[in-house]
């Protein structure tokens, strides 16, 4: 930013001077301290592949004796010596692909609501609330989850769904209010401020113009939204969903809590107990003897990094070619 | 069509109007439906979200008391004591984090505001943001071969290593933005006296800046204050009172954890006392963030 400031005093001959003395970055203290703030950055960007080379490196005795067979294995079985995440990998992505499910039609809603029909005066109270409870706790999420939401499925809701809906296979099996169907709704709610937070940023990047354009064309509120916002920031919503499916599929207290971290045989079932990735780890991390089983927690860490690095970075992909193009940056 | 009437409120004084066409009931319909339907989705949300808060505040509140931040906790089953090491741990915990988050994040944004150009920059601005989003129990991980396995013992430094690095993300992002909002001219002012690039970023955009920087790292702190998986392999939990930053030591989320799970409802009411806690510790965060960055005052 400092090199564009041009330095055009003094005559011919003190120009050389002037420039000597401030050209801005070519002092010594100066490149000391951009060496310094430079370091850092190299620092930070170490730890992110320390991170990366330490979950490679101690996974390695799993990935090389099972190879593509852990993402299948059925459980950790120490006796046997056998590892894997199958039930885990199911769960995952069941559990996240739920919470998509009800979390992405709410609230893509829910922020349409905020931008377009929002009375003025709720708006940024609205806004201000749900991304503070996009800054809440996991554990807070878990404690209701385990504490209220498990007990009333067990009690009302499962039995209701299974009364009422029991001939879908996915409402079969033994009630036990923990399982699939409570780490699902959690989740749901975790994503929700999310989502309605990035849709919101990017729906207001639209320019009122398009939207007032339409409007004087005779089209109806929705038909403006519909025709001038909804496509020109579908690149961006898209981009918030993917950010909440990576953090669904990383979440580890909420779902660890309500998920009953017992791997049954995967069924069709919401009811069933089961277990996540992140579950694994922060349940088979104490018991981990050195070796494989050592191992084996690492690379389950290593998949959920891997799939949420991906998982964002294309994420923030998405959302930053809507910076690219112009408009008003949009942060999340 | 011409007309800015409602469909359905016939212009009886104008006999010109032409009735509505049934196209124009249909779009009118829709509309209204839609409207309905995203109305209901944003009063769903909200109002599940704050029934959730609500539900736990109302909770706590009755358990909260100078015992809960004095005491440790009472034998299982056993009524009375409260939280006072893990409240302890996790000051302690949130320092040590603050340590490494902090001086790592605030130069990360100084080089990315002003020296950070070109793809090198980009880059990093890339990576920083694909930090953020990493589940924090890998962070755990990380901290619990690199420290703990080697130590043979679980310890707050590990917790405090695995936090610190949560931090930086956070610290820088919000750092640079606040960084961006001092204005160039300030800058320039001061290079024009003749400062140096340093002098200038140390004395003049810095002090600019320090409100909105300050509140960042508050904001990152509480956040970090809330986490739980990070802490189960690293800082572990105890149920007594340490300052040895070598040795396991309790925290709030940690013990909000121990306790939900709990079959004893005395611990069950202490974990929704917790939980008020760190809530109330967001929301003062996340005020005060907003208070200086002037986001109340946003238009939309």
């Amino acid at each position: 930013m400092q090199q564009h400031v041009s330095v055009s005093r003094g005559g011919a001959g003190q120009r050389g001077l002037v420039r000597l003395t401030a050209r801005f970055g070519k002092r010594p203290i100066d490149l000391l301290f951009r060496g310094i703030t430079l370091l850092f950055v190299l620092i930070v960007l170490a730890v992110i592949l320390g991170v990366a080379l330490v979950l490679v490196v101690n996974a390695w005795p799993t990935i090389t004796r099972f190879g593509r067979s852990f993402l299948t294995n059925q459980a950790f079985d120490p006796v046997h010596n056998i590892f894997g995440v199958g039930p885990a990998i199911f769960g995952t992505l069941v559990t996240s692909a739920f919470a998509l499910l009800f979390a992405v039609p709410i609230g893509v809603g829910a922020s349409i609501f905020v931008v377009d029909f929002c009375p003025r005066p709720l708006r940024i109270p609205l806004a201000f609330f749900t991304d503070l409870l996009a800054a809440v706790p996991s554990v807070i999420y878990g404690l209701f989850g385990f504490l209220v939401l498990a007990p009333w499925l067990q009690h009302t809701g499962e039995p209701w769904l299974q009364q009422h809906l029991g001939f879908l296979p996915l409402f079969q099996g033994p009630i036990q209010g923990v399982g699939i169907l409570a780490a699902g709704m959690i989740l749901t709610v975790m994503v929700l401020p999310l989502i309605i937070a990035v849709s919101r940023e990017v729906m207001l990047t639209v320019p009122t113009d398009q939207r007032e354009a339409m409007l004087a064309l005779g089209a109806t509120r929705w038909e403006a939204i519909r025709y001038a916002v909804l496509p020109f920031s579908r690149v961006g919503i898209l981009g918030g969903v993917i950010l909440a499916l990576g953090r669904a599929l990383g979440e580890t207290m909420a779902v660890t809590m309500v998920i009953g971290n017992q791997a049954t045989k995967p069924s069709a079932s919401l009811f069933q107990t089961g277990y996540t990735l992140s579950s694994v780890i922060a349940n088979q991390f104490g018991e981990a003897t050195p070796g494989l089983f050592f191992s084996a927690v690492i690379e389950a860490g290593l998949i959920v990094f891997v799939i949420t690095f991906i998982t964002n970075a294309l994420a923030r992909w998405l959302i930053s070619s809507l910076e690219r193009k112009g408009t008003r940056g949009v942060r999340v | 069509m011409s007309t800015t009437l409602h469909p359905f409120e016939r212009n009886t004084a104008n006999a010109f109007q032409p009735p509505p066409s049934a196209l124009l009931i249909r779009r009118h319909i829709s509309n209204a439906l839609l409207i309905m339907l995203s109305t209901f989705f944003a009063l769903f949300a909200v109002g599940v979200l704050f029934y959730l808060i609500l539900y736990i505040l109302r909770q706590g509140i009755p358990y909260l008391n100078l015992d809960f931040f004095t005491k440790p906790p009472a034998p299982n089953g056993e009524p009375g004591g409260g939280m006072g090491p893990a409240v302890q741990g996790t000051l302690i915990l949130v320092g040590l984090a603050a340590l490494l988050g902090v001086p790592l994040g605030l130069f990360t944004a100084i080089y990315l505001a002003e020296f950070g150009r070109g793809r090198l920059a980009n880059a990093v601005r890339f990576i920083v943001d694909l930090l953020n989003g990493v589940p924090t129990i890998i962070f755990g991980l990380f901290a619990w071969v690199l420290i703990v396995v080697p130590q043979q013992t679980f310890s707050s430094l590990s917790g405090g290593v695995a936090l610190g690095i949560i931090m930086i993300p956070i610290v820088a992002r919000t750092s640079e933005d606040v960084l961006r909002l001092v204005p160039r001219e300030l800058r320039e002012a001061s290079l024009a006296l003749g400062a140096t690039e340093t002098r200038t970023i140390l004395r003049v955009v810095l002090p600019a800046a320090r409100g909105g920087i300050i509140t960042g790292i508050v904001l990152a702190m509480a956040r970090v204050a809330g986490e739980t998986a990070p802490l189960l392999m690293t800082a572990f939990g105890s149920t007594f009172w340490n300052t040895d930053i070598t040795q396991p030591m309790d925290a709030l989320p940690l013990r909000i954890f121990n306790f939900t799970l709990s079959p004893y409802q005395v611990q069950i009411n202490q974990a929704y006392a917790g939980s008020f806690v760190l809530i109330l510790l967001i929301l003062l965060a996340s005020f005060a963030v907003r208070w200086f960055t002037g986001g109340f005052k946003r238009k939309f």
